[in-house]
């Protein structure tokens, strides 16, 4: 399609091109800026102040955040519970979806009421906690994965989706003999791969990016995932990340930023890591919810 | 994974000939007969719908905590009843109008400021012809989201801190002072709203860029044809496109007029903005978990979650009575 060319248009065409740019720089400089700034001295960083290529390039803070073991540790913890989570997540997401899109199954309708109702009013923050009391999950890594295993709203996509499934390839495979329980192994899932990556994506950043759970069930510092340290550590600089005692004798302590900024250099890698997956996916994730069932 | 024999519990008294599952048995079956057939689905349904009513059932049941004095060494059956006594004395409280008018001016604010933002960036993302230009801005804009809160807060802490954070430091050297940022009540509202603008405006656009995908070209072709401005086609042809998606979003964000996001606001709170920064949520975290008044955050919860519902079902029905679609 083609536009007249007007100097009023051509003149907005150039400020909404700076705009855009400038705004999409607004979003990644911080990380640029912080990544720089984890491996820069002291003195730069007070003397400079805003820099994206550091002088004098030092690995000192990452060398003194990694000196103990509590953000390895934490690491530890997050991959964890971002693994079994997630297969938590998809086991209790996709059983329940598969068995809400076969409309002829009675009781399905008022399942789907208890489902849909959920997301509308809840217990709220106090009732749950109470929950997961008296189920004794407090510090115990289940109660990081238990008490959000379904996300209704994902719950109900991928009902939607298994329901658009053609029913004459389902209908096929049960007169050759096969059950239900097979009809979602060897056909529904493998179809399902794409849709299944999405969620299986969205649930994953979930779990590493949750802060909430933990700070509501975790007490026991061993037992804290990244989220939990970094806020410690970046905001509260509370915890110590690193232990002189074990850096060589004429190790020089980083300055409390570059180490600051080390942190959130760890917590940010692994999301940009996935995100080029993420991005194949996630508009697809967002739109497949529009498609009503 | 749940054994088949719980969903089939029920069936215990159906005999083996009955019970066996035949190609020709799918019609005029009986009622167990049905539900035999169709014990495997029984089986995948369990584990789920056992988590909705052990994870929200429950807790939806134990709002009636909030008319009691509970306590854990009692247990909900044996705790005393008090009625709306915990209603009574928050509504009577000081503190209950420093939340209602925090929780609400930044509410207010986030509508003036951060709804219309993704719109606009949408639009602004529409008349982009360059087809590789548009598809790398919003590859970046979009990384925000991906990001936790507690990053976000973090960043925040490392470029506003009075303690050699970027711009106060820039501001030192440039003009010699600093601005506490971080504690002081004046900033805590914009700081909450920029960061929102950060780290949600890129990704609210999608779902606006789906529906602009959908308009026919013709439409534009058409009012070239007969003289309309760029203006004017945004005005006459691509707003009225996205209205019922805008309605809609409209709709869902009332529900969280007093649901203000725990993490954000938790993580920038501190005794020294708490006079603006204290909304419902983080009250009921500090009551609650940290003061352990378990029934008294309750009943602040529950008020939240009703106000809430209702002024959902409100803005439905206003919709509706304007002639848009509402949510349901």
């Amino acid at each position: 399609m083609r536009r007249y060319r007007t100097v009023s248009g051509t003149i907005f065409d150039a400020a909404n091109y700076l705009f855009l740019g400038l705004f999409a720089l607004a979003a990644v400089l911080p990380f640029v800026y912080v990544f720089a700034g984890s491996f820069a001295s002291d003195a730069e960083l007070t003397k400079r102040a805003f820099f994206l290529i550091p002088e004098k390039f030092t690995t000192a803070a990452y060398r003194y955040i990694f000196s103990t073991d509590t953000i390895m540790r934490s690491i530890g913890v997050s991959v964890y519970v971002t693994t079994a989570g997630t297969l938590i997540n998809l086991f209790f997401t996709v059983t329940m979806a598969y068995a809400l899109s076969k409309r002829h199954l009675a009781g399905r309708n008022f399942v789907l009421n208890l489902v849909v109702f959920s997301m509308l009013f809840g217990g709220g923050m106090i009732p749950t906690y109470l929950v997961v009391r008296e189920l004794q999950l407090l510090d115990t890594y289940w109660a990081l994965m238990l008490p959000g295993a379904i996300s209704a709203f994902n719950l109900i996509i991928v009902k939607n989706f298994f329901q658009e499934l053609p029913a004459e390839l389902e209908d096929a495979a049960k007169i050759d003999g096969c059950s239900d329980l097979g009809l979602l192994r060897r056909i529904v899932l493998p179809l399902s791969m794409p849709v299944l990556a999405t969620f299986t994506l969205f649930y994953a950043v979930g779990h590493w990016n949750n802060y909430y759970s933990a700070l509501l069930y975790i007490n026991e510092p061993a037992k804290w995932p990244l989220q939990v340290i970094l806020r410690q550590i970046v905001m509260l600089s509370q915890m110590a990340a690193g232990d002189l005692n074990a850096m060589d004798p004429n190790f020089e302590q980083p300055p409390d930023q570059a180490i600051k900024m080390a942190v959130i250099v760890v917590g940010t890698i692994p999301i940009l890591l996935v995100y080029p997956f993420l991005q194949k996916h996630f508009a697809k994730g967002v739109l497949l919810g529009s498609v009503k069932g | 994974m749940k054994s088949p024999e719980t969903a089939t519990a029920a069936n215990t008294t159906t005999t083996a000939s009955e019970s066996e599952p035949t190609i020709t048995n799918t019609s005029g079956s009986t009622r167990r007969g049905r539900l035999w057939r169709n014990r495997w689905l029984y089986a995948l349904l369990m584990p789920g719908l056992l988590y909705f009513l052990v994870f929200k059932y429950v807790p939806m049941w134990g709002v009636l905590l909030a008319f009691q004095n509970f306590s854990p060494y009692h247990g909900f059956w044996k705790s005393e009843w008090v009625g709306l006594e915990h209603f009574r004395v928050f509504f009577t409280n000081p503190e209950f109008f420093m939340l209602l008018r925090n929780s609400l001016i930044l509410s207010l604010y986030n509508l003036i400021f951060f709804f219309p933002a993704p719109i606009v960036l949408a639009l602004l993302l529409n008349e982009v012809r360059v087809a590789l230009f548009k598809r790398t801005i919003q590859t970046l804009v979009y990384v925000p989201h991906f990001i936790s809160m507690v990053i976000v807060a973090s960043l925040t802490y490392v470029f506003l801190t009075t303690e050699g954070g970027l711009v106060n430091e820039l501001l030192d050297q440039y003009f010699g002072f600093k601005i506490p940022f971080l504690t002081s009540p004046d900033w805590f509202r914009p700081i909450i709203i920029l960061q929102t603008i950060w780290k949600e405006c890129g990704f609210g656009t999608i779902i606006f860029l789906a529906a602009l995908a959908g308009v026919d070209p013709e439409q534009y072709e058409a009012a070239i044809i007969d003289g309309a401005s760029r203006w004017r086609q945004m005005w006459h042809i691509t707003l009225p496109s996205i209205r019922s998606t805008i309605v809609i979003l409209l709709i869902l964000r009332m529900g969280d007029v007093l649901d203000n996001g725990f993490e954000q606001i938790y993580l920038l709170l501190n005794p020294l903005n708490r006079e603006v920064a204290e909304v419902f949520d983080t009250y009921v975290y500090f009551m609650g978990i940290t003061q352990g008044a378990f029934s008294y955050s309750t009943a602040i919860g529950l008020f939240k979650s009703v106000v809430g519902i209702m002024l959902v079902v409100g803005a439905n029905w206003t919709a509706k009575k304007f002639g848009q679609s509402g949510i349901y």
